[in-house]
């Protein structure tokens, strides 16, 4: 066995070439390079719980952020409606007031025409009834010889216009009251 | 011929010098011993100068460098807790090396004419060194941190007083004979896979020149020596964990008593 009979020759060699080469290996390797490697791994160990706290981190404030802004999007939608709400009631308003004020000035262009009508409806009678006393107290005066003073002759035309006005006055009345519905 | 044939298994763990060298009275010549432990730090060297590049994000060499040192680090942590940081440089050193040293015996290089792998951890002088230097430690370590009290170590807890003496003995023979079963078991592993090899290794080149017989002992030998050589990948390794499992283990109860 050259391990037991080299013994002796060998044994102060051995020693010595391990003891330079060990030596090298714990103390350019073991000291030097192994620390070197350990804190290279540590640190990245450290990096990545790091960023795995970073990411948690980031993502409660982006979870905070949208329920901020979910708050802020349904504050402003009922803000919104609202708004919308009033406008529709405000333009309601606005279009009733114009439309009642429009039925209150057709219904004064109405009034006038309607006074312009009596007005020359009454001329036209006025006139109609001096045409017809004049008519009546010459057919009068022809038919039986007797001459009807004119203011006679007018009160008599006067009173039978008077009772075929009124009669169809009534009708009238009736019309007007077909002719105007009301708006609203 | 014929007696050149013959093969000396244990021809294999010889060492020559290869510059001779004296210090003194002392004969220190370069052996091939100490080229084979120059070659284990130098691939030491290289494997860990490439490891320790400080990358974020590793390369593979990194990878493979840190996760070397991930194991001895959850070796000591696991063995000796937090106290044992200062021993991780030696523990790591002492594993690194018996491992590359166990490997590079184990390298086919017979192939080449002329050379031939040399295992420096067959060797009983560099075991026994190592195997020394780990005990020292110990009992440095030992009564730095407790003084005599580190004396406690020889008796167990619950031990009765009368058994104290008689146990204090035998704990004391256990615990010296530690270092030369720590040496031992190195060098008995790796010689004695060595030898098989090469005795099974011998038995394939003369089984060739026997005939149908000679061929399939030499088949034989060779399905040996792979499972063989299978073994001795795993024993290399399994052996440089176990010296420094166990030294780590010692210097638990060093550090912590028990």
């Amino acid at each position: 066995m050259p391990q037991i009979t080299q013994l002796p020759e060998v044994f102060a060699s051995q020693l010595f070439w391990l003891a330079i080469f060990f030596g090298l290996v714990f103390f350019v390797i073991g000291r030097g390079l192994l620390p070197k490697i350990q804190s290279t791994a540590i640190s990245r160990q450290e990096k990545i719980a790091d960023d795995l706290a970073k990411a948690q981190a980031a993502r409660a404030a982006a979870d905070e952020t949208e329920a901020a802004w979910r708050t802020r999007t349904d504050a402003a939608r009922a803000d919104a409606a609202r708004i919308a709400q009033q406008a529709r009631q405000e333009s309601a308003r606005e279009a009733e007031v114009r439309i009642k004020r429009a039925l209150d000035e057709i219904d004064a262009n109405v009034d006038r025409a309607r006074a312009r009508i009596r007005a020359s409806v009454q001329a036209a009678r006025a006139e109609i009834e001096a045409v017809a006393a004049e008519a009546a107290q010459q057919m009068v005066e022809q038919l039986i010889g007797v001459k009807i003073d004119s203011p006679d002759a007018a009160k008599a035309v006067s009173a039978e216009f008077e009772s075929a006005a009124r009669e169809r006055g009534r009708n009238q009345n009736l019309g007007q009251e077909s002719e105007r519905p009301r708006a609203a | 011929m014929a007696t050149e044939a013959k093969v000396d298994p244990m021809h294999q763990f010889a060492i020559d010098r290869i510059a001779p060298l004296h210090l003194g009275p002392y004969d220190i010549s370069f052996t091939t011993s100490a080229a084979w432990m120059m070659v284990a730090f130098l691939l030491l060297l290289v494997f860990f100068a490439l490891g320790s590049k400080r990358e974020l994000v590793p390369g593979r060499w990194q990878v493979a460098a840190e996760s070397v040192t991930g194991f001895i680090d959850n070796m000591v942590d696991v063995n000796i807790g937090p106290q044992g940081r200062i021993f991780v440089p030696y523990l790591f050193s002492l594993f690194m090396f018996i491992l590359v040293a166990n490997f590079l015996g184990l390298l086919p290089l017979a192939i080449i004419p002329g050379a031939h792998a040399f295992t420096i951890t067959s060797q009983f002088s560099v075991t026994g060194v190592l195997a020394i230097m780990s005990f020292s430690i110990v009992i440095i370590v030992g009564f730095w941190r407790h003084g005599l009290k580190f004396f406690s170590i020889l008796v167990p807890h619950g031990t009765p007083t009368l058994m104290v003496p008689m146990i204090a003995v035998i704990e004391l023979i256990s615990f010296m004979v530690r270092p030369i079963s720590l040496a031992l078991r190195l060098f008995v592993a790796n010689i004695a896979g060595h030898i098989l090899m090469e005795v099974f290794g011998s038995f394939i080149v003369s089984g060739v020149h026997g005939g149908l017989v000679g061929w399939l002992v030499s088949l034989l030998s060779f399905t040996f020596v792979v499972a063989v050589c299978a073994l001795e990948l795993l024993i290399a390794a399994l052996q440089a964990y176990v010296f420094a499992l166990l030294t780590t283990l010692y210097l638990n109860d060093a550090v912590n008593l028990h």
